[in-house]
């Protein structure tokens, strides 16, 4: 317990330097364009495969219970709400927790234990606004993004089931879908990923920084990374759908 | 050596412990101008904290770090960091940035502490480092393709660089074949004529150390116990001394 109060400390001051050092120069721009890059490409075809595979999996499980009320009609539009609210910003995170975490955590974790964060010290470069901040910042770009990619490669996925099996054109699939999603549960959505990319990115980091030294130090701050940030994620998840539920109009 | 002349470095009663296991217990240790210093110890000994306590990596329990006038251990961020900005720290494992090759490594700190420098200057500097180091052709090459003595020596061109007053370097030569160690002796021995850059040099290599030292200090118990030529430090029957020459000059083929 002791040990789970430090780390709450520290994750919290660890939380509150990344706003100070947020908002002051230098940006490093670059460097923040390139782990933007580098979220992207690590998690793209992951979440291509699983967003796809997701869309046909789900539709063609969905259609014996609602064809039990003839009412396959709805398909389209339960899929939306289904991808859209809560399957989309679920799996990117996950994706991105196991994908972008784990090698965020090892990247800063090899660099503290050969001791590259030092090296950065002493020669005048702050290693947390270089580090941890692009890297924080790139993942809460990049993760509401790759939710959206992932949202319509989930569609594409499910629209192929409904056209072979109930030969639906695009135009329609697509109003049926989206008939039923508003606004705000699109901005309720990108909200979430906002909230997982910026925490997956600061575990991530938080874990690296502080891993302890040796090869075996690199591992477990890699594995932490994901552990929690996944946990995280579930947390969160479960909070903002409660503050969603409760602020309907 | 200016007489007279304030240290460059000045460390009083330096006291430095990790829970129970004290390291450094009262430590005394002046560095002037142009002048090199060499630190002798045994492994473990704490060689390696005394110089990150210098560029303020660690914080000392007690004591004081005076360097280039300045209090190390209360400056500012800020002030700290233009403070290291003259200081040139060689890592004992290098400490290359793995994600960089070798000029790229070279180029992160000039670009981040130098601004308004053309792309030709840029690269001027870059090969200037590397020729004093004698790798002009590595340029491209990723710190994992390299040798530990390239490593080593990459290293010492990123800290020259930024053309530091003040030098410290960790253990230069260890793990260096004999050659390209006299060469490592003979590039620090430069860097001290071309830029008058004062400089502790932490080695368990006593050629290194003769070939290197103004002064030679040995760090024994948390203590600076003998400080001075080198044959000074030598000239006595401690037997924690004697062993330290016998090894390197006598007992090795
Ligand atoms: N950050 C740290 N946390 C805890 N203990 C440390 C830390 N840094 C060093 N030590 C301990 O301090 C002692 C001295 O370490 P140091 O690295 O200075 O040795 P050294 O004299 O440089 O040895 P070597 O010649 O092997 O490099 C060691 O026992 C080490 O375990
Ligand atoms: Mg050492």
């Amino acid at each position: 317990m002791d040990s789970f109060a430090v780390g709450v400390h520290d994750g919290s001051a660890f939380l509150v330097r990344f706003f100070v050092e947020r908002f002051s120069r230098p940006f490093h721009l670059r460097e923040l364009v390139k782990q933007c890059y580098e979220v992207g490409c690590k998690s793209l075809f992951l979440i291509t495969l699983t967003g796809f595979i997701t869309g046909i999996v789900f539709t063609k499980q969905s259609r014996p219970s609602l064809a039990a009320f003839g009412a396959t009609s709805w398909l389209p539009s339960l899929i939306t709400v289904a991808l859209v609210r809560s399957l989309a910003p679920l799996i990117t995170a996950l994706i991105c927790a196991g994908k972008v975490g784990s090698s965020i955590g090892a990247e800063l974790g090899s660099m503290k234990v050969t001791e590259q964060i030092e090296a950065m010290e002493v020669s005048a470069i702050n290693p947390f606004k270089y580090l941890v901040v692009t890297r924080t910042t790139a993942t809460t770009l990049m993760v509401p993004a790759l939710m959206l990619y992932c949202c319509l490669v989930g569609l594409a996925g499910s629209y192929l089931n409904v056209h072979a099996n109930e030969a639906a054109s695009l135009p329609a699939f697509l109003k049926s879908g989206f008939s039923t999603i508003t606004f705000r549960d699109a901005f309720a959505s990108v909200t979430k990923s906002v909230f997982f990319g910026f925490s997956i990115g600061l575990i991530a980091c938080y874990k690296g920084f502080n891993a302890s030294s040796g090869t075996q130090g690199v591992g477990r701050a890699a594995n932490a990374a994901v552990v929690l940030a996944m946990f995280v994620v579930f947390i969160e998840e479960m909070l903002i759908v409660q503050v969603i539920t409760w602020t309907k109009p | 050596m200016t007489a007279g002349a304030p240290p460059v470095i000045s460390i009083r009663g330096l006291y430095k412990a990790f829970g129970d296991l004290e390291v450094l217990q009262g430590i005394d240790l002046d560095v002037h101008k142009a002048e090199n210093v060499v630190v002798l110890g045994r492994s473990g000994s704490g060689k390696s904290v005394l110089i990150k306590l210098v560029v303020a990596l660690l914080k000392p329990d007690y004591g004081e770090v005076v360097v280039l006038g300045q209090h190390v251990h209360q400056l500012k961020q800020k002030e700290l960091d233009a403070l290291r900005r003259r200081v040139g720290f060689s890592f004992q494992h290098s400490a290359l940035y793995d994600s960089m090759n070798v000029s790229e490594n070279l180029e992160f700190p000039l670009r981040m502490n130098t601004s308004g420098l053309s792309t030709g200057e840029v690269r001027d500097r870059i090969q200037q480092a590397l020729e004093a180091v004698g790798l002009a052709q590595s340029h491209k090459q990723m710190p994992s393709e390299l040798s530990g003595g390239q490593r080593k020596r990459i290293g010492i061109a990123r800290t020259l660089i930024l053309q530091p007053e003040i030098m410290l370097y960790d253990e230069p030569t260890a793990g260096l074949d004999p050659v390209t160690s006299g060469e490592i002796n003979e590039l620090i021995q430069q860097v001290r004529e071309k830029f008058h850059t004062a400089s502790i040099i932490i080695t368990h290599d006593l050629t290194c150390a003769r070939a290197t030292g103004d002064r030679v200090a040995m760090l024994l118990d948390g203590q600076m116990l003998r400080v001075g030529s080198f044959d000074e430090v030598f000239d006595t029957q401690d037997p924690r001394i004697t062993g330290f020459y016998k090894y390197n000059f006598t007992e090795h083929p």
